[in-house]
């Protein structure tokens, strides 16, 4: 039994120690967000968040993953309370296919984690590790760069909360 | 006589048609409806393969309204646009129409989701269906309420009358008032009167697809389902010699390994086990590599020399002012592949006696009839259900899998067996966009217009496409094996590998060849767009080519032999949106242009967009990209700019970057280190589509028009940044370096 | 403190020695080069690397602004391009053939040793002619050139005529020798990183290709000295050379730029570079046996490392070369043998990333997924399993310091 620590639930599973978390994320937990693209950590489909930052799960065996924090898309939103990434994809309509876009979200909350401001530049070099085959890779990026300067205005309310008594 | 062959019970219509078991298939034929076609006017879009309206709305006792689509949702966003047509004609809101898409159990025969037709076929049947159901309630409610027809409409579910008195749907379907034969010629809204249909509707599937919703085939996890992986040989025609099964079969989780002939599998209860006792079946796996594949560097010159049936696509003279000038010159396509990210993934369950597959194929009938023949089964015991998979972009490895499941299946019943390609197998396995030459020449006159054009276009067939059981690989690789069927060229008005091979310009002579080459060194079949990515980007670049013979703006060379109306009105708009200009720009950056209809029947799109091309290094740099297109009618304006956006991203990888690469044994392309794809480092600066509504006009495909233009668009960029033209895809670096020099 | 003063001292009778070069003057001719000389000078300053350190990354090609790491501080690759004001736009051809022989600048200055004039001292006259033919039809770029960030005392030119008259002599040759032995010493300047260096950063001649470093990767030896495990063969260099080689796989690091200009020169060039490397590699009596595996130990020795490499490396290294940019086994690779652990720990920690659209090795980067205790088990496993046991010092504190310079 290992147990892992996914989107704040701790959760035991019985897989082999050397199996790939996605496995076990996909088969064993049925959550449906990270993807199998290649096995090969070439494509980024299968990205998860990992103490905040992004990794392939199809190249993590779980045996590595005691005691650390790993969240999956699901544990950003739900359809019915997105998370503000997960509500920027849905108002620029940043999907095709969609089978990328789990991957796509996760690195970009990995990035928006870290510095809530990334300049364009920034963007685009953090997600080059991913790739998208339906060529949404504009909408993407326009949703990333809404998710920021929705996170920033709320940055910039917060203070003013604060004040309140 | 159409009607009595469609017989479901009535109670099931009756009881809102949620229990459907009754089959679609005989349907009446396509000849069938031509025979008729001489007397009435044909019924539009798919209703002519299924023209009864129950078979494409049906409402229950309680209002549920629900639709039947025989198309597929391939990422394309036609669930959405097809519950806004159906809402649109039923006045109610999209959310309330329940879509059902293709199931050989459940909705009519639509054939593939292919060809950009899903609007044209299947949005115009829901449409038309949808118009004459709100008129047959509205007749219904009048002889209720003792009213004439014209003074109630339809309104938010229920047929309003002048005093507001209403009547819900549901209380109108009683008997089987929908289970008629549709009429030719409906009561369409006016333009001017749509609320849905031109609306930006946000795509109902994004919120599951973002959230961890259910969303594709491979999230598909039926009770005791288990894990399956298949071991492809290792090239294309390796025959399987053994394999000591004895240690895998020991290893966790592995229930059953599989062998019939050359197909081999293995069944385990755990995903990454049947990877695991997948591996091991490879290594412990030996086979007779018989494969020879031609030279990869000579892969035109051995294409040329197959032998190849000679048809003529167009063939028109007339009076012409002298040609002073002529051009010739030859394009070259490599074979690319579709790669979708998701490798193909199928679910099927044998219960012993019936088969399911679930499957992202894109032709759940035509899969039902491969599969039933390949397991000696009669059709009506397979039944194919359609759920969305990675994006395909054609006909990939999805059927193939597909027919994997069901093998494996069937050799295990009782337990729903999942199988998911490696990537690997998805690259070396999946039938690629074939490889193909073109040669153009073309006379200028004196005043530098074209007088005379003429092209011819090799390539192989763009489709091995099932129903043929043959058609799998699984099937070629059975001990019994099945033959894949003749390769066939296609046929015009659509064409194949001679889609768009007759350029749309107004032109006085025009000669179209197409030599289509039977023999297949690599397996192919089609990919968006099929020969018109080809013949576009020949023809477009050929355009340029010419444009600058005669000292010519491309632009205004296009509009100088363009005579459609809505081909003028597209190139002008992408040219006034880009801000086009034959201004010289700094060094090492230029523009280009490029327009198409696509097949000459669907959208029409012009693409401008300019590049940077490092002279040290031979690299493209995508800059601003522009779009203009005419989609008909526009059903989803968004939903058309996603289309165009990715399908020009797309593009520019293919133009920028794909080939596929072997040596003489087998396919080297296997992931992507070995057939690169393009990345964020670079993507364009931007992609700008601009939407030209046609109000009145019928739905045109968008999802494969901007291939084409974006190919040239970037090639003619490159040689305005260069002085150098290159005809030879794709433009890597490495050749961009070679043409332009040091 | 007091080898500094030693330097200056040393250095400072050299400077003496040779004060106050002369500028030459401003050349404004318009010069027309004849096309294939042109393209030779392409090929050469693909074979010598110019555009590795004298491209910024992400920059223009030949700009500068490159910065080069060296045990005295920070050097920025200057600016080549034929712009008059910041690059070398007012060099004539005696000019440049004066900076690029005796490290000299136009106007007299004397040029830090990174720059390696030692090696270029060597060429030819229509070598340098064709270098100049080509530099001069590059696109101009107005790109300042970045001042160096060096430390006392090292940061006085004039010292440098006492480094050059101490080392640069030795150089000299004046018999043509075969031409990959006049490509490998001279233009490619191949001992710049494979051979150590002295205090005075200088190549150390007896220790000739010993083996050295490059941005802090450990370059390995190209003489009989080399620890790899399969004998490397003048075609395994070519293969090597030119893009991957199926024994000892691709160029990782600064040596993956090499290989990169590599690809598009004649291949003669190459062949004659792997010949003569191939030359002085050449080991008496070698033979190519398998390489030692001692799984079994290294697992018990190393449980957690094995399990780790077992879960992640394993899926594409322990395939038996299935998986492409994969040789049949992890052993094969040099760096497992070398005198220290960085090139495994940049290889980890950054991956591999062909440029774009380019067929070449994809490995991620683990920066992120692993901690520096899971790369140092893993390391310490492998080097267990394929070297013979002997571990390799601080692995752990190497991984974090490299971790600091390459992430901000
Ligand atoms: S599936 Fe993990 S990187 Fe592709
Ligand atoms: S949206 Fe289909 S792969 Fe990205």
């Amino acid at each position: 039994m290992i147990t892992l620590n996914v989107n704040g639930r701790s959760r035991d599973v019985d897989d082999a120690p050397n199996t790939p978390l996605l496995y076990v994320l996909r088969d064993t937990l049925e959550l449906n967000g990270a993807k199998f693209g290649c096995g090969l950590g070439q494509c980024g489909a299968c990205t998860v968040v990992v103490d905040g930052k992004p990794v392939f799960s199809c190249l993590t065996p779980i045996a590595i993953l005691q005691g650390r924090k790993i969240t999956t898309l699901e544990g950003l939103g739900t359809e019915d309370a997105p998370s503000p990434l997960q509500r920027a994809f849905i108002e620029e309509q940043a999907a095709q296919c969609g089978y990328c876009i789990p991957g796509m979200i996760m690195r970009a909350h990995a990035l928006l984690t870290g510095n809530a401001a990334p300049t364009d530049a920034e963007i685009r070099e953090h997600m080059n590790a991913n790739l998208c085959r339906c060529g949404t890779h504009m909408r993407i990026l326009q949703a990333i760069k809404r998710a920021a300067r929705g996170m920033q205005a709320a940055d910039a309310r917060a203070p003013a909360q604060e004040v309140r008594p | 006589m159409n009607a009595p062959v469609f017989t479901p019970s009535r109670r099931n219509v009756l009881a809102g048609a949620l229990i459907l078991s009754f089959s679609l298939r005989a349907l009446p034929s396509l000849a069938q409806d031509q025979d008729n076609a001489a007397s009435k006017p044909p019924l539009p879009g798919s209703l002519k393969r299924a023209p009864m309206l129950d078979a494409w709305i049906r409402i229950d006792a309680d209002g549920v309204i629900t639709a039947f689509t025989g198309k597929c949702e391939i990422g394309q966003g036609i669930r959405t646009a097809l519950m806004q047509v159906a809402a649109e004609e039923l006045e109610v809101d999209p959310h309330a129409v329940h879509l059902i898409t293709a199931d050989t159990a459940r909705t009519a025969n639509e054939g593939f989701t292919s060809g950009s037709n899903s609007m044209k076929d299947s949005a115009t049947a829901i449409r038309n269906a949808a118009a004459q159901v709100r008129e047959i309630l509205i007749g219904v409610a009048a002889e209720r309420l003792g009213i004439a027809a014209d003074q109630l409409h339809a309104q938010s579910g229920a047929v309003v009358g002048p005093d507001n008195r209403r009547i819900a749907y549901g209380d109108l379907v009683a008997g089987d008032v929908l289970h008629v034969t549709a009429q030719p010629v409906s009561k369409l809204k006016s333009p001017d009167a749509l609320k849905m249909i031109g609306q930006s509707m946000p795509r109902v599937d994004i919120p599951g697809k973002v959230t961890g919703g259910i969303a594709y085939v491979h999230d598909l996890r039926l009770p005791g389902m288990v894990h399956a992986r298949v071991v492809r040989p290792s090239s294309y025609d390796a025959r399987l010699l053994s394999v000591d099964t004895s240690g895998i079969e020991k290893m966790p989780g592995v229930m059953k390994i599989v062998r019939d002939g050359s197909f081999l599998g293995v069944i385990a209860e755990r995903e990454f086990q049947a990877i695991a006792a997948m591996h091991a079946l490879t290594v412990a796996a030996k086979w007779d590599v018989a494969t020879k594949l031609p030279d990869e560097g000579n892969i035109f010159g051995f294409i040329e020399s197959l032998p190849a049936e000679e048809h003529v696509i167009a063939d028109k003279h007339a009076d012409s002012a002298p040609g002073t000038r002529t051009l010739e010159a030859v394009y070259h396509r490599p074979y690319q592949m579709h790669g979708s990210i998701g490798p193909s993934c199928a679910v099927a369950s044998f219960d012993g006696d019936a088969l399911t597959v679930w499957s992202h194929a894109q032709g759940m009938f035509p899969l039902r009839k491969g599969i039933a023949e390949m397991l000696h089964l009669p059709d009506e015991k397979v039944r194919c259900i359609h759920m969305e998979g990675a994006g395909c972009y054609g006909h990939n490895g999805a059927d193939d899998a597909a027919a994997d499941a069901a093998l494996l299946a069937c050799a295990l019943p009782g337990r729903p067996v999942r199988v998911q390609w490696m990537r690997e197998q998805e690259h070396q396995w999946e039938p690629y966009g074939p490889a193909m030459v073109s040669r153009a020449r073309a006379s200028l006159d004196i005043a530098g217009n074209i007088v005379d054009w003429e092209y011819e276009v090799r390539s192989n067939t763009h489709s091995t496409r099932p129903p043929g059981a043959g058609q799998f690989l699984a099937a070629r690789h059975l001990e019994q094996p099945f033959k894949p069927g003749p390769p066939r060229p296609g046929e015009q008005p659509d064409g194949a590998g001679d889609r768009n091979s007759v350029p749309l310009y107004a032109l006085p002579n025009v000669r179209v060849g197409y030599q289509f080459v039977p023999d297949m060194p690599l397996r192919v079949s089609a990919l968006r767009g099929l020969g018109a990515y080809h013949n576009i980007f020949a023809i477009e670049s050929f355009m340029d080519e010419l444009a600058i013979a005669a000292g010519a703006d491309p632009v205004e060379f296009r509009l100088r032999h363009m005579q459609e109306k809505r081909a003028r009105k597209v190139i002008e708009t992408a040219a006034q949106r880009f801000g086009w200009s034959s201004a010289s720009m700094t060094e090492g950056s230029g523009r280009g242009f490029a327009f198409a209809r696509y097949k000459n029947l669907g959208a029409y799109c012009a693409v401008a967009l300019e590049v940077d091309v490092e002279h040290e290094s031979g690299r493209v740099r995508l800059g601003r990209v522009v779009a203009a297109v005419d989609s008909g009618q526009a059903v989803n304006p968004n939903g058309i700019a996603n289309q165009i956006q990715g399908g020009i991203v797309q593009s520019a990888s293919w133009t920028l970057y794909e080939s596929v690469r072997f040596n003489q044994t087998r396919i080297l392309s296997q992931d992507w280190s070995t057939y690169p794809i393009l990345r964020f480092g670079n993507v364009p600066e931007s992609v700008d589509v601009h939407v030209v509504d046609a109000p009145g006009e019928p739905f045109l495909g968008t999802g494969e028009a901007a291939q084409g233009p974006a190919a040239a668009a970037i090639a003619n960029a490159v040689t305005n940044a260069t002085g150098t033209r290159i005809r030879h895809l794709p433009l890597s670096a490495a050749r961009v370096k070679a043409a332009i020099g040091v | 403190m007091a080898f500094s003063l030693l330097l200056v001292v040393v250095l400072g009778a050299g400077a003496l020695f040779f004060v106050a070069h002369v500028a030459m003057p401003e050349d404004r001719g318009q010069h027309v080069f004849a096309p294939d000389l042109v393209r030779r000078g392409g090929e050469l300053a693909a074979l010598g690397y110019c555009a590795s350190c004298h491209t910024a990354e992400k920059g223009q090609p030949f700009a500068g602004g490159r910065p080069l790491a060296t045990p005295f501080g920070t050097i920025f690759g200057t600016n080549i391009t034929p712009d008059p004001e910041s690059g070398i736009g007012l060099y004539s051809p005696a000019a440049f053939a004066r900076a690029m022989r005796e490290g000299i600048d136009r106007v007299g200055r004397d040029l830090y040793p990174v720059f390696p004039y030692n090696h270029f001292t060597r060429l030819e006259d229509k070598d340098i002619d064709a270098l100049y033919a080509f530099l001069m039809t590059r696109a101009a770029v107005a790109a300042q050139n970045r001042a160096n960030q060096l430390a006392f005392p090292y940061n006085i030119r004039p010292l440098l005529a006492g480094w050059k008259l101490l080392y640069l002599d030795k150089f000299r040759v004046t018999e043509r020798p075969d031409l990959g032995r006049y490509l490998v010493e001279g233009l490619s300047h191949c001992g710049a990183c494979h051979t150590p260096r002295d205090r005075l950063g200088a190549e150390i001649a007896s220790q000739h290709f010993d083996g050295g470093e490059a941005e802090d990767w450990w370059a390995p030896p190209l003489n009989a000295n080399s620890p790899s495990p399969v004998p490397w063969t003048e075609e395994s260099l070519f293969n090597y050379l030119r893009s991957w080689d199926a024994e000892h796989g691709g160029a990782i690091g600064p040596m993956a730029q090499v290989v990169a200009g590599l690809a598009s020169v004649p291949e003669q060039d190459v062949r004659a570079i792997a010949a003569y490397i191939g030359s002085t590699m050449a080991k008496q009596g070698e033979s190519d046996g398998p390489v030692e595996d001692n799984q079994t130990q290294a697992m018990q020795a190393h449980p957690q490392g094995a399990e780790l490499y077992a879960g992640i490396c394993a899926t594409c290294h322990e395939t038996g070369g299935h998986v492409p940019f994969t040789v049949a086994s992890l052993g094969q690779h040099t760096s497992l043998y070398a005198p220290d652990p960085r090139n495994m720990i940049h290889v980890v920690l950054e991956g591999a990333h062909p440029p774009e659209g380019t067929v070449g090795a994809v490995m991620p980067a683990f920066a992120d997924a692993l901690s520096d205790e899971q790369i140092a088990e893993i390391i310490a496993y492998l080097r267990a399993r394929f070297s013979g046991g002997a571990q390799w010092e601080n692995v752990e504190d190497e991984i974090a310091r490299i971790r600091r310079r390459t992430s901000p």
